[in-house]
């Protein structure tokens, strides 16, 4: 059999997992009485994802949905399987373009954004509009 | 009546490919192999413009591109991802599935008795799967995973259908066969439909209506069963659990090709790599490798096919191991002054993982380090599937060939810097 050497490594060159299922040495004390109680840690998939076949993540660019609380570069949870209704924040391709709005279903069709610096697009005969899904959160990040 | 149907995603690449791309609902997709060499998918409209399936990219590029037609390299992190998805969700509708291929699924309908519910139940699950993932699939039902494959088939020949079809009475699947050549049957090649033919057997119809012990003794048992499907005998169940993969290949043709040993070496070493993963994946230990190398068979240099295979001791899963044994068989059927253009890693004779055949000569030495290599092969997967790369000295990293992926699409679904954008 050949070797071929792998170089060295140290513990602190390893992401925090690896550190934790190979480098830490087996204590065989006294068993921790948290043991019984183990449960899993919370996991925003499951706040933030009901179907998650159906759900896809799509980046917002730019500033039009603000007042929604959905600022740039907004990380968008779409559900496929959520009919929107009046009102939906949804994603639509319009003319061949993801774009992020408020769906107005009265008294016309109509993508309304968040921002009085937009103006609200009146879907016009003959546009190709197709609703892709239901934003049911966004996250928006700090830092 | 125990009826079956067969889930199949209508040119599933190129489906793929404009799920996140509503400016191409219309124009001409086509999917390229990997490497780019020649056109494993297509959309309908590429249908419509006459470009046939496997035709090497290089030959149709410049008519296509100029007619506007799109082209993409392969993107399996998307399609995998969008496969995953509408499995997913047909496993949700009913209690067993097979997934027979990355855009095909069986699923075994007994709970619907009335052939107008499976019907029914078609339309529905077509409207979900496209809903919520966003995929176009058609759906075959019949008595039989034969006979669902031929529903399907003319779902898809149906313009402006349902792009569901239900066969079921005896008088319409004799119409439907009658029509079929025995070539669109599922399991039956060129070589089989020619060998038919030669009997005077042309329609499905006549197969059908084959005498199963004539069938028998002068082709073979699958033939029979074929025919015995045709007739609504169900002959193969929907089953869930899959075989155990036989085999791993990890092969490539590269554009540029390449007498030079020491470019192949690297090349070779990474197909090792990933063909050891993809054998600790599956929970597997292997017997044999071999390596294929192979010149172009456009090409008008002088041709060549080298193979050879290196037969271990002892079943291995270890990289190592591999790499070795790889290597070894690379220089034994490496030959000076050819330009190749195909090289590949094959892995053979499977044992589950688990079992530890001890050869005589095994010492004593080697099973007490067994644990650690195998704990280093676990580290260095996990930390490659993090994206952390390791590499073994022989792949010589930056050195190889790279691979020609120049117009693959972002992987939408399965990295955080690849999103869809929406404004």
């Amino acid at each position: 059999m050949t070797i071929n050497y792998l170089g060295s490594i140290s513990a602190d060159d390893l992401p925090a997992i690896f550190t934790k299922f190979f480098l830490e040495p087996v204590s065989v004390g006294f068993p921790s009485p948290a043991n019984d109680y183990l449960e899993s840690p919370i996991d925003l998939n499951q706040y933030l994802i009901k179907n998650g076949a159906a759900t896809f993540l799509i980046r917002v660019s730019g500033d039009s949905m603000i007042h929604a609380n959905i600022g740039d570069q907004a990380i968008l949870i779409v559900d496929r399987s959520i009919k929107p209704k009046h009102g939906s924040i949804v994603v639509a391709s319009l003319d061949g373009e993801f774009v992020c709005k408020r769906l107005q279903l009265r008294p016309r069709l109509c993508l309304l954004p968040e921002n009085p610096k937009y103006e609200p697009i009146y879907v016009q005969h003959g546009q190709d509009l197709d609703i892709m899904g239901t934003v049911t959160a966004a996250i928006n990040k700090f830092e | 009546m125990n009826l079956l149907a067969l889930v199949d995603c209508d040119n599933f690449y190129a489906s793929c490919e404009r799920l996140f791309r509503p400016d191409l609902r219309k124009k001409p997709i086509v999917v390229l192999s990997n490497n780019d060499g020649c056109v494993i998918a297509r959309s309908k409209e590429a249908k419509a413009m006459g470009i046939k399936m496997g035709v090497p990219w290089f030959q149709i590029k410049k008519a296509y591109l100029a007619k506007g037609g799109q082209v993409f390299s392969s993107n399996f992190a998307l399609y995998g991802d969008l496969s995953n998805r509408v499995m997913h969700v047909l496993e949700g509708m009913v209690n067993n599935i097979e997934i027979y291929s990355i855009d095909e699924a069986f699923l075994d309908l007994h709970h619907i008795q009335n052939s107008n519910h499976a019907y029914e139940f078609g339309i529905h699950c077509r409207n979900i799967v496209d809903q919520w993932v966003g995929i176009p699939v058609r759906i075959g039902i019949g008595p039989t995973k034969t006979l669902a494959k031929i529903a399907s088939h003319v779902a898809k020949k149906k313009v402006g259908g349902t792009g569901v079809f239900c066969l079921h009475e005896s008088l319409q699947i004799e119409h439907v066969l009658k029509h079929l050549p025995i070539n669109e049957i599922w399991g039956i090649g060129r070589n089989l439909s020619r060998r038919l033919n030669d009997l005077s057997i042309y329609s499905s119809y006549d197969l059908m209506k084959m005498d199963t012990r004539l069938i028998r003794s002068k082709f073979s048992v699958v033939l029979e069963r074929t025919v015995r499907e045709l007739r609504g005998e169900q002959c193969l169940a929907v089953q869930n659990d899959r075989e155990p993969k036989k085999q791993i290949i990890v092969s490539r043709s590269f554009r540029e090709r390449t007498g030079d040993f020491n470019q192949l070496k690297p090349l070779i070493s990474n197909f090792a790599v990933r063909a050891g993963e993809k054998l600790r994946h599956e929970g597997q230990k292997c017997s044999q490798v071999s390596v294929l190398i192979a010149t172009s068979p456009f090409s008008k240099q002088a041709q060549y096919r080298g193979f050879h295979s290196i037969q271990f001791s002892n079943p291995v899963n270890d990289t190592r191991s591999i790499l070795a044994g790889a290597n070894q068989a690379l220089q034994d059927c490496f030959r000076q002054g050819y330009a190749y253009a195909k090289a590949g890693v094959l892995l053979n004779q499977f044992s589950h993982s688990s079992v530890i055949q001890r050869s005589l000569f095994n010492d004593l030495h080697q099973s007490f380090y067994q644990k650690q290599n195998e704990d280093l092969m676990r580290c260095i997967d996990l930390m490659n599937a993090e994206g952390v790369q390791v590499y073994y000295a022989s792949q010589c990293p930056g050195q190889a060939l790279p691979m020609n992926k120049k117009m693959m699409s972002p992987k939408y679904t399965t990295s955080w810097l690849e999103l869809p954008t929406a404004k």
